[in-house]
């Protein structure tokens, strides 16, 4: 087996044993990157200088013993979207096509002190919006299952990367479904925490109170282990949760006998494909073999949560983007007066489903629409929020695909808005109740694309997730298959 | 004012801004000294970069709490910030972090007196914000045309007060803003600099016949920065409007600014053209919620604020209404004033000298109370070498000056420069002696009757002796010698 084909709890044992340096793996996967991502795409950025550099400290802390985690020396990448001091930080638009942030997101600073060595930087569509990372304004990132279809999105860069091999495991962020669908779409695993358990200081901001950030990574070990270093209370995001972080790896083990596991009949619907739909019900069938309770569970306002979502997050985005003006950093088109030069700006700075996002917002935040938009759908999303706390009194766990379909073509639904946004109608509920929800790869169709299996948990409760997800996992070994690039 | 202009009343609502005195901005760790090189007091958080997040200045919510209280206002247990959007440079997250619709606190009232008797004006409520920066317009021929931007000042705390409709005339509004700022100075939490900005006041104004219960049509008045803007602003805008009505007119609703340069106010922009600033709850904060205990804690930290001291000395100490204005117009004159009358129990002769000497002493040297190196209990034993005629108080005078100059005491000051008053006999006299001799025409005429003489021999002794010699000793020696 390849090195980079390796996860990071067995590529951090053969370092530990001083099998392997860090700077021979990060060679290692600087050389796949250069052969694989022209045919890919997932990098928009590639530090190799960095990364060695960052490789060789790692292996000193290695030879000493001294303060070693199982993150050390270990080569991971980043979605565009989190702040890296000194690498340029685009978010895949022209806006910030040179921005070069003088910080580390907290997320960011937590992985390079556990001694990661940063890769480089992965595409995603522009400030995160959509679902196939087409939205880039650089290019589009393909899927390493099938080149013609996309690799999900927003954070299609890091699931492409991980499935592909380009590095041991990324960071994305996960907003209506940014981690878990393309995740499911690569076959890798991707983990929304509950909203607040990981610090979204540096993290560029798209829809404030539903963004957050976790791991796409290759088993569901590797998820616990990058948990583990990413979560914990940060003084300097007031959202994050002041609970103290736990051992995400330890549990793993614990076994799921007795573990009620709640099915919500909406998430069945008309749409979904038959491929991914018989992939369901194997997996339900696994759960019941492992000794789970299987409950049928009813999340009664599950029909608004998209509607709910483009208000929220279209009217939180368009107050988080007005300071792209051309003032301080980022793009400035000149111009001789001040409105103008605001409108060209951001006229060239901000790609269409950027634009059509903020106008959106700005539109049900105005005088006179705010109660019957933003308020209500404030109202609806406490609604929704009751609906899991509800289903959660009958079951542990809430089990759903992750996408209704497995990975698109390009160019399917690129044209058609709203086709693209029901891509992401069984992840977007999870970010509207704050709680923490899990892809894992759950089988094949017919045509070798990856399906994904969705679990959803109470409000910290990754520990109950990641413990599921695992004994779901080896029992299976879906995880294990590869794309042949 | 015409008969027809009488029939009006004006209706006066004031927004007060304060820039609190936290070391700190709002929601990030720069520094807020003023006058520093423009864009040195900036990090990623107050410059708006990309994915930067709010953390809020726990000692800022202290000093708002401190200040609803002070005005009587009720602390809402749950208040929540609110993103206010608008576009521009000096604005560099495109919007303000401010409260909205759950305000830190609501429902207050403040006591004033325009000399016409006191009154209460409503206060409606008490939020707290974050400053904007300030644009700088350049210059001369290389730089004319451009706009530089100083972000300083973004992020800094401030409060903002706004009052009820209840000012009915621009000598209550001076005096509604004098009061607020004394409070606000008192609390130690703004430093009511108006020229500075530290201290800043917007205004709603709109006239009504009298015994009129609905409001007219208002103006919003920007620009007030000074209690003589204050004024003389709402003075022409209540006539601009009087006249407008009289004249079968309308007033419009409109932003109009002061220009310090007429005395006149201008339109700014109509209410047409008024911003839409999209409020909505501010996602990267959580809701403030304060516990009744800790409103209560603060209650008890509150110092005696000015109106209630002024009456207090008036009867502690029976001083005249003016002297006891002067000596709370500071917190710190109060205090110094109070601790010298502890140790020299004259109430009225230290507030001569506190008045006097001492104010006098700090303002030539633009010092603050705080920086005098003379202390209560160095003036209150000056006072004492006085009064047991160790010193006259021509003397005392010279010897304050030099204590403010040296923060000596007046002790040493005496014995080392040798002031200490001559009040023995024996050597007087022989100084009498001597200026008897000298002068034998004046000593003529006294005896002839000319006995306002007395004073130039009294004199005379004085310049011998550099002003030492007990002047009434002195003064019955020469009585009794030419007698």
């Amino acid at each position: 087996m390849k090195l980079t084909e390796l996860t990071i709890h067995e590529l951090s044992e053969k370092l530990k044993r001083r099998e392997l340096s860090s700077r021979e793996l990060t060679g290692a996967y600087l050389s796949l990157i250069d052969a694989v991502d022209k045919k890919i795409h997932a990098y928009l950025t590639v530090c190799g200088e960095s990364a060695l550099k960052e490789a060789d400290a790692a292996d000193k802390r290695l030879v000493s013993g001294a303060d070693v985690t199982p993150l050390t020396g270990i080569p991971l990448a980043i979605k565009d979207i989190f702040c890296t001091k000194g690498i340029k930080t685009t978010c895949a638009s022209r806006m910030l096509e040179n921005f070069i942030p003088p910080y580390d997101a907290t997320v960011v600073k937590k992985l390079k002190d556990a001694g990661a060595v940063i890769l480089g930087k992965l595409n995603m569509d522009e400030f995160a919006m959509g679902s196939s990372t087409e939205n880039s304004a650089f290019f589009k990132t393909l899927n390493p299952w099938d080149t013609t279809r996309v690799p999900g999105g927003s954070s299609g860069g890091s699931a492409a990367a991980v499935a592909a091999g380009e590095c041991a495991a990324s960071i994305g962020t996960d907003t209506g479904g940014s981690i878990r669908q393309p995740a499911s779409c690569c076959g890798v695993v991707g983990l929304k925490p509950t909203y607040g358990r990981v610090s979204r200081y540096g993290m560029i901001a798209f829809a404030s109170s539903l963004d957050q950030g976790g791991p796409i990574t290759k088993d569901v070990r590797d998820s616990s282990v990058m948990l583990n270093a990413m979560a914990g209370h940060d003084p300097l995001d007031s959202t994050s949760i002041d609970a103290p972080a736990e051992d995400y790896t330890g549990g793993l083990k614990h076994g799921i006998r007795g573990l009620k596991i709640g099915i919500p009949k909406e998430y069945f619907i008309e749409g979904l494909d038959k491929d991914v739909e018989r992939a369901i019900g194997s997996a339900i069938g696994v759960f019941k073999n492992e000794g789970c309770g299987i409950v049928d569970v009813s999340l009664p306002h599950t029909e608004y949560a998209t509607g709910v979502y483009y208000l929220v997050a279209t009217a939180e985005a368009s107050s988080n983007l007005a300071r792209y003006d051309g003032v301080k950093y980022g793009l400035r088109v000149s111009s001789e007066g001040l409105l103008d030069m605001y409108k060209l700006t951001r006229d060239r700075g901000f790609g269409g489903e950027v634009k059509r996002r903020i106008m959106l917002g700005t539109y049900s935040l105005s005088a006179g629409y705010y109660e019957a938009y933003y308020k209500k759908a404030s109202q609806v999303r406490t609604i929704i929020k009751r609906d899991f706390e509800e289903a959660f009194k009958k079951c542990d766990i809430i089990l759903t695909p992750t996408s209704p379909t497995p990975a698109f073509k390009i160019g399917e639904k690129i044209a058609d808005p709203l086709t693209m946004y029901l891509s992401d109608i069984f992840t977007i509920s999870c970010n509207l109740a704050g709680i923490p929800g899990i892809s894992i790869p759950c089988g094949f169709t017919p045509d070798n694309l990856p399906v994904g299996l969705q679990l959803l948990g109470k409000p910290l409760g990754e520990a109950t997730l990641l413990k599921a997800a695992y004994a779901y996992e080896q029992t299976t070994g879906w995880h294990k298959r590869r794309p042949q690039l | 004012m015409s008969a027809a202009m009488e029939r009006y009343e004006a209706v006066i609502g004031l927004e007060v801004h304060a820039q609190l005195l936290t070391d700190s901005k709002l929601f990030c760790g720069c520094s807020t000294r003023f006058g520093a090189s423009p864009n040195t007091q900036v990090c990623p958080v107050c410059l708006g970069m990309p994915g930067v997040l709010p953390a809020l200045n726990e000692k800022a919510v202290l000093y708002a709490i401190k200040m609803a209280l002070s005005v009587d206002c009720t602390v809402n247990r749950k208040s929540v910030f609110a993103r206010k959007n608008y576009f521009y440079p000096d604005l560099p997250k495109g919007y303000q972090i401010s409260q909205y619709d759950e305000p830190l606190a609501k429902e207050g009232s403040l006591e004033i007196d325009a000399g016409e008797g006191k009154k209460r004006v409503g206060i409606t409520r008490v939020h707290m914000e974050e400053d904007a920066g300030k644009l700088l317009h350049g210059e001369g021929p290389a730089e004319e045309g451009f706009s530089f931007v100083d972000l300083n000042r973004t992020g800094v705390a401030l409060i903002e007060i706004v009052s009820e409709p209840d000012i009915r005339t621009p000598d209550e509004a001076v005096a509604y803003l004098k009061s607020l700022r004394d409070i606000l100075v008192y609390l130690e939490i703004c430093d009511g600099n108006m020229q500075e900005g530290s201290l800043r006041c917007d205004g709603n104004v709109s006239i009504r016949p009298f015994g009129e219960a609905k409001l007219g049509v208002k103006a919003e008045l920007k620009n007030m920065n000074s209690f003589k803007f204050l004024k003389d602003a709402l003075a022409y805008e209540i006539n601009r409007q009087t006249e407008l009505v009289i004249g079968g007119k309308r007033v419009i609703q409109e932003t109009r600014l002061f220009d310090p340069a007429t005395g006149a106010t201008r339109p700014m922009r109509t209410k047409e053209a008024a911003h839409d600033y999209r409020y909505f709850p501010e996602p990267d904060l959580l809701p403030l919620v304060v516990t009744e205990e800790e409103v209560e804690d603060l209650r008890k930290t509150l110092p005696e604020l000015p109106a209630r001291k002024k009456e207090r000395f008036e009867k502690e100490y029976s001083i005249s209404p003016y002297d006891s204005g002067v000596l709370v117009s500071s917190k710190r004159l109060a205090d110094f004033y109070e601790q010298t009358v502890k140790r020299f129990n004259e109430p009225k002769t230290v507030a001569n000298w506190v008045m006097g000497d001492f104010l006098r002493l700090l303002n030539e040297n633009s010092k603050d109370v705080s920086e005098s190196p003379v202390t209560p209990g160095k003036l209150a034993k000056l006072l004492s070498m006085i009064k047991e005629g160790a010193i006259s108080g021509k003397i005392a005078k010279e010897v304050f000056e030099e204590m403010f100059k040296t923060g000596k005491d007046a002790d040493a000051i005496v014995k080392g420069g040798g002031l200490t008053q001559i009040s023995d006999e024996g050597e007087l006299a022989g100084i009498v002696e001597g200026v008897i001799g000298k002068n034998p025409s004046e000593v003529e005429k006294y005896r002839a009757g000319k006995t306002n003489l007395l004073g130039f021999f009294v004199g005379e002794v004085m310049k011998l002796t550099k002003g030492r010699a007990n002047p009434q000793l002195v003064s019955e020696l020469i009585k009794k010698r030419l007698g």
